[in-house]
């Protein structure tokens, strides 16, 4: 996945050590402390044309949630990673919904399966689970079987 | 003269509705019959396909995956083998990278066929349903000679395929691609060449391009608004880059566009599969694979394919066991279910169910 010079070195200097920009799996990884996330990411689509939010999710590593964002250019088709972290304690992380409305659905079901909250999100309810279900199942101290 | 004055109602559309094409809600807000507001429910099928990833081994989620889109189970089922293909690094012989793309584009055309007949019947043409569910059935016979299972077929395995093609699979597939023209021209004097059909397609549940990108809209829904977006070619996965055939693009991005684009990429899918039957190689049909396969800890994947219903990815997270740490799919159902109130609202409520039918959600892949 070619992801142009001009974008890497753009966004480490307006970043800084707000970020850290590294290759993995094929992709360019930008990960990015968790209250810099929407400004990076108006920045990923109104300045470098990152129209396309293909994929929105998150992970629990026991010590923390981490979101992760694969972003597109299309049609010509440029993509990247963007990754945040954020505490299990306190897991709120800024909505992307303003900068592309697909992140909506995205973020009710990060929000419904692993209880992570997104700020400024204006409809953040459960999406796959029924209303009144306790607890996040993708989060790993949720059990398989019960 | 009394002035009939309409008042607002609530219409809920599903989700035990037919057109809904399995549990989809959309809780519809109408001025008698414009729809002014719209909030699509899903989840009614939700299975905790992700949940269960974590408890079973990488090839004992094969059949997990052929349950997202029944409609096209060799789709998502090629996806997830060839994301944890690449996790591993796992090579693929010649010979099942050819068998999979031919099971992978008559899945494709199952798909549109099915999608056409659905059309058809949810607009009221009862008739349309049964030439298109005959044509596929010739499809399903295919699958089930090749994997014993007609819909649901887990036939793709890590590293290749579950069995080679039998003899009688050859003359089944090449009758069908001679009549493939002839099923598709007798749509047209049945269906798309129909006023009343038309009428009813054209210039409704319209979405711009742009609408379409910022929304993650993918697939035919995308490449009807004009976008020519397919990930067979921006980014091609296994050997599609091999095969010659072109992306149908729309132009109005209405429900006539996605209609079209699916009828052409019919055509395409075709050529690539009489492509693919020449190529076809001898050889192994399976690589070697770990009788038990661990993927060392901190090993990612986003691995992505065009499915019938559009970008389908999977997210998969190694921690060094046999069972993913984590697994996420991308659903293109899910995510173009997300326009549905975009292109409802302003129209006529009648307009929803043909919305809902264009833009082809499989709700199991939605909900997973």
């Amino acid at each position: 996945m070619k992801v142009l010079k001009e974008v890497v070195e753009d966004i480490s200097q307006v970043f800084g050590d707000q970020v850290l920009i590294e290759e993995a799996a094929g992709f360019t990884v930008i990960k990015v402390i968790c209250p810099q996330v929407l400004l990076l990411m108006r920045r990923l689509k109104e300045i470098h044309g990152f129209n396309y939010l293909a994929n929105l999710t998150a992970v629990d590593y026991r010590d923390r949630f981490e979101l992760v964002y694969h972003v597109y250019a299309v049609p010509e088709n440029r993509g990247l990673v963007v990754k945040t972290s954020v505490s299990r304690e306190e897991p709120v992380v800024p909505s992307v919904v303003s900068v592309w409305p697909a992140a909506d659905w995205q973020e009710r079901e990060v929000f419904d399966l692993l209880g992570i909250s997104f700020e400024g999100h204006s409809n953040l309810r459960r999406i796959l689970l029924p209303e009144g279900f306790e607890g996040h199942p993708l989060r790993k101290d949720f059990p398989a079987e019960r | 003269m009394r002035v009939l004055s309409a008042e607002r109602m609530v219409i809920n559309i599903g989700p035990q509705h037919p057109s809904t094409h399995g549990g989809l809600h959309a809780e519809t807000v109408l001025e008698g019959e414009l729809v002014v507001d719209m909030a699509v429910h899903v989840g009614y099928v939700h299975r905790s396909f992700e949940k269960i990833a974590e408890s079973r081994t990488y090839s004992q989620y094969i059949p997990y995956t052929s349950r997202l889109d029944y409609l096209a189970s060799h789709l998502p089922t090629l996806g997830y083998v060839q994301a944890v293909e690449k996790l591993a690094g796992i090579a693929v012989p010649e010979r099942a990278e050819y068998i999979r793309v031919i099971m992978a584009e008559l899945s494709r055309i199952a798909s549109h066929l099915l999608y056409i007949g659905s059309l058809a019947i949810d607009l009221g043409a009862t008739t349309g349903l049964i030439y298109c569910f005959r044509d596929r059935e010739r499809i399903m016979d295919m699958f089930e000679m090749t994997s014993g299972q007609r819909l649901i077929a887990s036939y793709m395995r890590l590293g290749g395929v579950a069995e080679d093609l039998p003899d009688e699979f050859f003359p089944a597939v090449k009758s069908f691609l001679a009549d493939l023209p002839q099923m598709l021209e007798e749509y047209d004097r049945l269906l798309f060449g129909n006023e009343l059909f038309q009428a009813r397609l054209k210039g409704v549940g319209r979405l711009s391009a742009q609408d379409a990108i910022a929304y993650g809209t993918s697939g035919p829904n995308l490449r009807a608004c004009g976008v020519a977006y397919d990930i067979r070619k921006a980014e091609p996965y296994g050997i599609y880059e091999r095969f010659e055939f072109e992306i149908p693009v729309g132009t109005e991005g209405d429900c006539w566009d996605r209609t079209m684009v699916r009828v052409e990429e019919i055509k395409q899918s075709a050529r690539i599969i009489e492509q693919a039957l020449r190529g076809l190689p001898g050889g192994d049909i399976r690589g070697k694979v770990p009788r038990v396969l661990k993927v060392e800890k901190g090993r990612e994947v986003y691995h992505r394919i065009e499915s019938s219903k559009g970008e389908l990815g999977y997210y998969i997270v190694a921690d060094g066991g046999e069972k993913p740490y984590r697994l996420h799919i991308r659903a293109p159902s899910f995510v173009n279910l997300m326009v549905l109130p975009l292109i409802s609202k302003g129209g006529l409520v009648q307009d929803v169910i043909a919305n809902i039918a264009t833009l082809d959600p499989v709700l199991g892949e939605a909900d997973r």
